[in-house]
């Protein structure tokens, strides 16, 4: 127990002395992982709104598997990510590997079946509120999607940061890819791992709760968002 | 039976009994789901520029008979006929649609009626404020469609269905859970609007409104046309039972 | 329609782009495969600044376990092997994948145990014996069972012994199939004995009232290496700037500064290379 309060002072202490290698940690998580939650986005709302809309052979098959996706094990990510990227892989000539894009890949590469899955469920929602009204009105479809997407803006800022709660807690695919390198690709996930390897457990805690407090934050900034929203019945 | 009449040649035709004047037809008219002929062979022709009430128990198969109208559905069996062609999409865009439930865009009102203007190529300001300004609507331009009273949000679909200026409109119970103020107001804009040679095809329960709108009703019970007659003649002496029975059932309930 | 989905997506696209400016581009570092023991003792902390101040070169260190920092430097993910593994980077030298081998630096590996000593091996000086005194009174041992350098030296003992612990894996045995730290939070938390390099049990803060069951065994050398990588196999391995490094960590200054590195009063390597 002496752990937890010694880590709360811990955390404190980092927090308020803005130390500055933990500031370097921290903005390289969110970096990396708000990187990897625009271009899972950019992946993941097309083919979403694509399976909501869409009524072909073969849809259910395809939204259990996007389902299934949803849980990727990150360590599996990581590695498939690694072969790839590797010297001796197909992609090594991009000298990507241990850099912070290679994490960014593996964690837009994890998170967006999860934005595909979940905007699917939300834009069907919507789908099924507008479809008739669209339909009487002669809505192309490529127009419809566009209208289905804004609507749904606000539900899916909600998606985004599902997406982003999984991508800055993850260490199994960074760690791979990344290699937990000192000033380079060493994020809040892997350093949590490396101090607990060192035995530093109310460091590693600490860091914990930092990572926790940048959650919550963001968590809340866009509740907050929503709420405004809300009241204008725009959500 | 002239399957292509000019529209000119068919507004200036006023012989009554023929084809000429005809905006949309019905030919053999099928719809099935479940095993069920929900709409059982029906033939139906609406002239242009009339109101025509469609009435009916419920389950007679009105809103679905709209629905088939407008190309929301495809019918199982038959055909819709608009303008002596087969239905297809760009004779839907010369119609509209409101429905009982006002389904609106999570957006402002003036928002909504850009993006129905705008799918016709013309959403400038003052054509927004032309529109709003038809239902009453002008003031609330800026404010969330959502949050309008319902007599409101049922006005801006209204203007909406109208701001692409339709052939046809069509309204499906779009007063049905109004209280009477907003039903006159939603009343007012339909005749204005077919005041202007806009044909409308409108559902209702409500006998009262019938009288007031109607040129001509069509009686629907069981998915079949019971009877199409003008209004004068409908409710003074129907000639079905089952449209006489539903007449008294609506009188004496009121 | 778009256009307006990316507006409403601009907070996030901006504080991604503003994030996202790539980091300052290392014109001359390498990559150093390596273990966690010298990543975890703090060792790198106080060697890399010496040497990147002296030639420029940026030293990246991915610390992992030996067996793993082979395989990627096979893979050609590195310009410099170090690690603890004598055998296995001997093989790596021959199959061509690494030019030459050279000795660094060694320590020793002891085995940590919890005080109440269920095996009675503490202050023993044969890692064989004790071994066999832990099999045969079941008491809990912790193995890594991750290919690492520690997890091979860990395997050759009880091939020593004539024991096959896997029998009792489960049961006494217990692979954590994770790092030296995992595994040394793992055995303090189940009363497990365990086998570590002493870096890392100097360095390590969460030992409670573990202690030192045995050391001294010559059995338990534990000798580093470092190896460039082949650039004959792997033409992107930086030459100059790996061999840079060799160089520099065999020589005088590099060795004087191994030795003086010091962690609760102890040193924590030797430096042993040959010249």
């Amino acid at each position: 127990m002496q752990d937890f309060a010694q880590a709360f002072g811990l955390a404190f202490g980092l927090v308020f002395a803005a130390d500055p290698d933990l500031l370097e940690i921290i903005l390289l998580s969110l970096r990396v992982s708000l990187t990897a939650v625009l271009i899972a986005c950019i992946v993941g709302l097309p083919v979403g709104t694509l399976v909501a809309m869409g009524r072909f052979r073969g849809r259910t098959a395809v939204i259990i598997v996007m389902n299934a996706l949803m849980g990727l094990p990150p360590v599996v990510v990581g590695l498939l990510i690694y072969l790839l990227l590797s010297n001796a892989g197909p992609l090594g000539w991009l000298r990507l590997l241990y850099t912070p894009e290679a994490m960014i890949v593996a964690q837009a590469v994890l998170i967006a079946p999860i934005v595909a899955a979940l905007s699917r469920e939300v834009i069907e929602q919507f789908h099924n509120e507008y479809a008739e009204q669209f339909r009487s009105l002669s809505v192309p479809r490529h127009t419809a999607a566009g209208a289905l997407l804004w609507d749904a803006r606000y539900s899916l800022l909600t998606v985004a940061l599902a997406g982003f709660g999984r991508a800055v807690a993850e260490v199994g695919a960074v760690i791979i890819v990344g290699g937990n390198i000192d000033h380079l690709t060493r994020v809040m996930t892997t350093a949590i791992a490396l101090e607990t390897s060192k035995g530093d457990l109310a460091l590693a805690l600490a860091l914990g709760i930092v990572l926790l407090t940048i959650a919550l934050s963001v968590n809340a900034a866009v509740m907050a968002l929503r709420l405004t929203a809300a009241r204008y019945a725009y959500a | 039976m002239p399957d292509a009449i000019p529209i000119t040649q068919a507004r200036a035709s006023g012989r009554d009994g023929d084809t000429t004047g005809i905006v949309g037809e019905a030919r053999g008219l099928v719809y099935a789901a479940g095993g069920k002929r929900l709409i059982d062979g029906i033939d139906v022709a609406f002239r242009d520029a009339t109101r025509t009430i469609v009435l009916g128990p419920n389950g007679a198969g009105k809103s679905l008979l709209l629905r088939l109208m407008h190309g929301l559905l495809a019918p199982s069996a038959g055909e819709v006929r608009w303008q002596g062609r087969p239905l297809d999409d760009r004779g839907r865009r010369e119609q509209a649609m409101v429905f009982q439930r006002p389904v609106l865009l999570r957006r402002s009102v003036a928002a909504n009626i850009r993006f129905a203007l705008r799918l016709h190529g013309r959403a400038d300001n003052a054509e927004i404020e032309r529109v709003l300004d038809e239902v009453g609507l002008a003031d609330l331009a800026g404010q969330p469609a959502r949050l309008l009273s319902g007599g409101e949000q049922q006005r801006l679909t209204l203007a909406r269905a109208l701001a692409t200026n339709p052939r046809v409109l069509f309204l499906d119970e779009p007063t049905a859970s109004l209280d009477p103020a907003s039903t006159k107001a939603i009343e007012a804009i339909v005749q204005r609007a077919h005041a202007r040679g806009t044909k409308v095809i409108f559902v209702t329960h409500d006998l009262g409104q019938a009288r007031r709108l109607a040129d001509d009703v069509l009686f629907l019970n069981r998915g079949r046309v019971t009877e199409h007659t003008p209004a004068e003649r409908f409710f003074d002496r129907p000639s079905s039972a089952a449209a006489a029975a539903y007449l008294d059932d609506h009188l004496i309930r009121r | 329609m778009f256009k307006r989905l990316i507006q409403g997506l601009l907070p996030v696209t901006l504080a991604a782009a503003i994030l996202s400016s790539p980091a300052l581009a290392e014109d001359r570092s390498i990559i150093v495969q390596s273990t966690t023991s010298t990543q975890n003792s703090g060792l790198y902390d106080v060697l890399l600044p010496i040497f990147e101040t002296k030639t420029g070169i940026k030293v990246n260190v991915v610390a992992v376990g030996t067996g793993q920092a082979i395989k990627n430097a096979q893979n050609g993910d590195g310009d410099v092997l170090l690690v603890h593994a004598k055998p296995s980077e001997e093989k790596f030298v021959a199959e061509g994948w690494g030019v030459e081998r050279f000795d660094v630096m060694y320590n020793d590996f002891i085995i940590v145990g919890p005080p109440s000593d269920p095996a009675h091996i503490a202050g023993s000086k044969d890692a064989v014996a004790a071994l066999k005194a832990i099999a045969g009174s079941k008491s809990l041992f912790a193995s890594r069972g991750d290919n690492s350098g520690t997890n091979k030296k860990e395997v050759a003992l009880w091939k020593a012994s004539g024991i096959d612990p896997k029998a009792g894996s489960g049961d006494w045995y217990r692979e954590t199939g994770s790092g030296m730290g995992a595994t040394l939070n793992a055995a303090t938390g189940m009363g497990a004995y365990t086998l570590t390099d002493r870096a890392t049990w100097i360095s390590f803060k969460n030992k409670g009232d573990y202690r030192i069951a045995v050391e001294g065994d010559e059995g338990l050398f534990n000798q580093y290496g470092v190896i460039l990588v082949n650039p004959a196999k792997h033409p992107n391995v930086k030459q100059a700037e790996g061999q840079a490094f060799i160089d520099w960590i065999l020589s005088d200054e590099g060795q004087a500064a191994i030795a003086a590195y010091q962690l609760d009063g102890q040193q924590l390597f030797f430096p042993n290379a040959k010249r």
